[in-house]
């Protein structure tokens, strides 16, 4: 049950969605990941890849400075 | 036990992959998407970039489709080795830089590569006979299940009955009978479906889903290609292509002037690998310089963005000049290029 973050401030979509899945690919059951992006479309893509994939986004905020964080709890059969 | 047949489908986010997907789900195929994403891909998010675009909706296609067929969606990173396609394709190019008939080989090969390893039985596309003139005519489409390896377990549902039964129609995994035979370029079966399943909503990208069949957008890499003497480029610059008005006033530099704010914040992450100007004496855009920093080319460019802002009519507008990675800049007083300064070839 590990906590990982991953910065991905500066992709474009749909590189932030690409790089989380592969991300989360390496990680078990379980664990957290936490994504810092910038572009607002990730607020979107993630939560909807971990919706199709069945993770949890725990949560998803962006900050006024333009910072997106979004919080997955990954499940694995 | 009846083993439950598993497919890979090509999703492009557009409504015949949609389809395609949704009518061999009917058969009871268990479907999970796939989605290339190549860098010239028209995205939601990168029309998102301008100002006039923001009420568009801000989602991923292909995603969304996926969620709305209950089906995974792999998205893969083809960026690199698709340089190779759009730079040597072996059919060549359509009406622009479009290598449709490489384009559809290798995403198909790259499907099947991926069917392999995960132990899937075959690929399904949204492909029509008769709907795009390079890679989906009868006399092609063999071509695609040659090349990339997948042969008779490459399906298109839609057209099916158009063509030679496939491996899953011999084996019995699909009911030929209850495949489509849509041919052509009009989307009237297509719409007959959306009703008969109930779907109400679907993307219909104007001008399709790549930007390389856009006539623009292909001058413009036409243009950075002789520019530098080389066909080889990063996804930060195909990305650059997608953004303002390219304007190259000689064959020393292009001028990259930002349309609105949406444009503006966009290329400020760029300002860190090419010189960026931007008047202060008035309200105007933000633009990026690629080329040879002379003088006289810097006094140039800074005249075509004074014409771009407020300033426009002023007798002298005041421009800053910084280069990579610095805030601070030159100021530079010019007087703004009038329109008729400015031939219309120079806008790429």
């Amino acid at each position: 049950m590990a906590h990982y973050e991953y910065d991905l401030r500066g992709m474009i979509c749909p590189m932030p969605v690409i790089r989380t899945q592969d991300r989360i690919a390496e990680l078990l059951d379980g664990d957290a990941l936490e994504v810092l992006c910038s572009d607002p479309g990730a607020l979107h893509d993630i939560p909807a890849w971990c919706r199709i994939h069945g993770h949890s986004v725990t949560n998803a905020v962006h900050e006024p400075e333009g910072l997106i964080r979004i919080q997955v709890l990954v499940h694995k059969p | 036990m009846v083993t439950k047949r598993k497919a890979v489908a090509l999703i492009s986010g557009g409504l015949d992959s949609m389809l395609a997907v949704r009518m061999v789900q009917e058969q009871g195929i268990e479907v999970e998407g796939i989605n290339f994403y190549t860098g010239f891909c028209v995205e939601g998010h990168t029309h998102a970039i301008r100002n006039h675009d923001k009420k568009k909706k801000k989602r991923n296609n292909a995603l969304w489709v996926a969620e709305q067929l209950g089906i995974k969606l792999h998205i893969i990173d083809v960026i690199e080795e698709y340089k190779d396609i759009v730079i040597n394709p072996k059919h060549g190019y359509g009406a622009h830089l479009n290598p449709c008939l490489d384009c559809k080989g290798f995403m198909v090969r790259k499907a099947e590569e991926w069917r392999i390893t995960n132990n899937f039985d075959f690929i399904i596309t949204g492909e029509v006979v008769g709907q795009r003139p390079m890679s989906q005519t009868a006399k092609r489409m063999p071509i695609v299940m040659r090349e990339s390896g997948a042969g008779n377990r490459l399906v298109r549902p839609l057209c099916a009955r158009k063509l030679e039964a496939t491996l899953p129609e011999l084996e019995g995994w699909l009911d030929r009978s209850k495949l489509g035979e849509i041919s052509g370029r009009s989307r009237k079966e297509q719409i007959a479906l959306t009703r008969q399943w109930g779907i109400k909503d679907y993307a219909q990208p104007a001008g399709g889903c790549c930007f390389l069949t856009n006539q623009q957008y292909a001058a413009k890499l036409q243009d950075l290609w002789t520019s530098r003497g080389t066909r080889e480029y990063e996804l930060d610059d195909i990305m650059l292509l997608k953004v303002g008005r390219h304007i190259r006033p000689n064959a020393d530099f292009k001028l990259i002037v930002c349309r609105d704010d949406g444009e503006n914040n966009f290329a400020t992450g760029y300002k860190n690998r090419f010189i960026s100007l931007y008047a202060n004496s008035h309200e105007g855009p933000l633009a990026l310089f690629d080329g040879q920093a002379s003088t006289e080319n810097l006094k140039l460019a800074a005249r075509i963005v004074a014409r771009y802002g407020k300033g426009k009519h002023a007798s002298v507008v005041t421009v800053q000049v910084s280069e990579p990675r610095e805030s601070e800049g030159q100021e530079l007083n010019v007087t703004p290029l009038d329109t008729t300064e400015m031939p219309r070839e120079w806008i790429l």
